[in-house]
């Protein structure tokens, strides 16, 4: 065996895959770790958020009987959203931090594989994550005595169905951003904001005009959101929602990568990823 | 103008093979059907004025633009289909492509090992850091390096992973002339000692005469001169390089002139 062929089996073998899944994360964690503002930053919207759907909570359950009741369900409903746009901002900036370091063309031309970049940003949206919504949760307890985790199980369906809606949010934003550079960074930055009203965060499926329902519908956030409602306000849990959420997601995700596929193919026609700018 | 010089690397395929190369933009043809092959262990510079077709070759036969029409191959690899077959037995630096600023020398080099498969990495790290006179600089932010600094340690993430093919683009750009004599010997040395092939983008014609055995010199896309630097030089009855550049270069502003 010659030895350019034994180096690429050594290259192509699952250790040398995580190897550089590994090296891709570390790259980001000393990113995360080296600058304390950009620590900060994680923490602060949710932070604001919370205690602004907090108090907001407290006031009302003065004054309303529903939101007596219903304790919970806004600050629950703003974690559960900070949970899609943080990950999905994770993962997006991320990848824009190889555009914004001028790096983007050195992991190109490196060994590295798209489904391995891929899989490094899914690895730090997680990290990132953990950084902003742990003290976050903590502090709505602390605050509000709001126990994120006294969902329990269902806490880990929200959970895992709005992480992987993230992740095909961000594939679908880098792709856009690779093919048409930082001009389109924008798009980065707020394609999750137009889910806001349409998966019904902070009210139910039937308050949308019925033409909007189906729309609704067809996005996992919107089951994630209903099933907390429904173990708030009822006590149930709605393991149907969270399987058709998933089921959706799956497809979701595959659409994502196979746009950023695309997209990457495309900005290597177009000559963008060589001329990555505005 | 096509020259065809056998590889004897391990693949038995040469490091760099270009075909009928073609790459349109719209309404401009960037590069206009060129061929041209390299051999093991040589050194080549692609030259040509702003526009030439110099980036767009070199980022084809690094597989990040896909080609019109034709091939680029490297160690027999379709560069549009099969690059990641030989990635690792290649690399590239550039002034114009920079590392992560906030990353320390070392975090940088580390990171880049790890992608590149390199066995011991903090030992080839300590290496190449000796080699290019980066050890104390290893535990330094990159972002706050000067520009000859930067210009090394981009040096030393392209020779981490010991590339059978190496392309430079501007290798000894703002560096004082002792470091980028320095500089040249060792780029020299590497491509001797590893029989490493060599493609360099330059704009240095100094560089150029010092390094390069082949100059392939473009204009508007096509290659209109393949030969050695001193057959160039005899050819166009100048003294160095950089007067049959500015010859070549002033001939084309001319004929513009005359074609407007």
């Amino acid at each position: 065996m010659s030895r350019a062929v034994s180096r690429l089996r050594e290259q192509t073998s699952l250790a040398a895959s995580a190897s550089r899944v590994w090296a891709m994360v570390l790259r980001y964690w000393y990113v995360i770790r080296s600058s304390w503002p950009r620590t900060a930053e994680l923490v602060y919207w949710p932070l604001v958020q919370m205690l602004m759907w907090g108090f907001l909570q407290s006031y009302l359950a003065q004054t309303t009987s529903f939101a007596a009741k219903a304790a919970g369900l806004f600050i629950g409903a703003v974690l559960l959203w900070d949970i899609l746009v943080r990950s999905q901002l994770g993962f997006a900036v991320a990848f824009l931090e190889e555009i914004w370091s001028r790096n983007l063309g050195h992991l190109m031309m490196s060994p590295l594989r798209p489904s391995e970049l891929v899989a490094a940003l899914i690895a730090v949206s997680l990290i990132k994550l953990m950084v902003a919504m742990v003290p976050v949760a903590l502090l709505a307890y602390l605050f509000f005595g709001f126990n994120v985790l006294s969902l329990g199980f269902a806490f880990a369906a929200f959970f895992a169905n709005l992480v992987i809606m993230s992740w095909s949010l961000g594939l679908i934003s880098t792709g856009v951003v690779l093919r048409w550079g930082l001009g389109a960074e924008s798009f980065a930055w707020l394609i999750v904001f137009v889910f806001l009203p349409l998966c019904c965060v902070y009210y139910p499926v039937a308050t949308l005009p019925v033409w909007l329902q189906p729309v609704a519908l067809a996005l996992p956030p919107t089951y994630v959101f209903e099933g907390l409602r429904a173990i708030v306000l009822d006590g149930t849990f709605l393991g149907t929602y969270m399987l058709a959420a998933l089921a959706l997601n799956l497809v979701y995700f595959v659409l994502g990568f196979a746009a950023f596929a695309y997209l990457l193919h495309s900005a290597r026609v177009n000559g963008t990823l060589v001329q990555m700018g505005e | 103008m096509q020259k065809l010089i056998p590889g004897t690397n391990g693949s038995g395929q040469p490091p760099a093979e270009v075909r009928d190369l073609r790459k349109v933009y719209g309404e401009v043809t960037a590069v206009d059907g060129i061929s041209f092959t390299l051999g093991d262990g040589s050194i080549t510079a692609l030259l040509g004025g702003n526009g030439a077709g110099k980036t767009t070759t070199i980022s084809m036969l690094m597989g990040l633009v896909i080609p019109t029409s034709g091939e680029a191959r490297v160690f027999g690899a379709d560069m549009a289909r099969e690059r990641h077959n030989v990635l690792h037995r290649m690399n590239f630096g550039s002034p114009y492509v920079d590392v992560p600023m906030r990353l320390t020398v070392r975090q940088n080099l580390e990171i880049f090992a790890r992608l590149y498969g390199v066995r011991d990495l903090k030992g080839r790290v300590a290496e190449i850091a000796a080699d290019l006179r980066l050890t104390d600089l290893l535990d330094r932010r990159y972002g706050k390096l000067s520009a000859g600094q930067k210009t090394r340690v981009s040096l030393a993430k392209a020779l981490l992973n010991e590339p059978e093919l190496l392309l430079l683009d501007e290798p000894t750009a703002s560096l004082d002339p002792d470091t980028a004599d320095w500089v040249r010997s060792k780029l020299e040395s590497y491509c001797r000692e590893q029989r490493a092939t060599l493609v360099l983008a330059s704009h240095n014609m100094a560089e150029v005469e010092r390094l390069a055995t082949r100059v392939i010199m473009l204009e508007n896309g096509r290659i209109i001169a393949d030969e050695t630097p001193a057959e160039l030089i005899k050819r166009f009855g100048r003294d160095t390089l950089e007067e049959v550049f500015l010859a070549i270069a002033r001939r084309g502003s001319e004929d513009t002139e005359m074609g407007s």
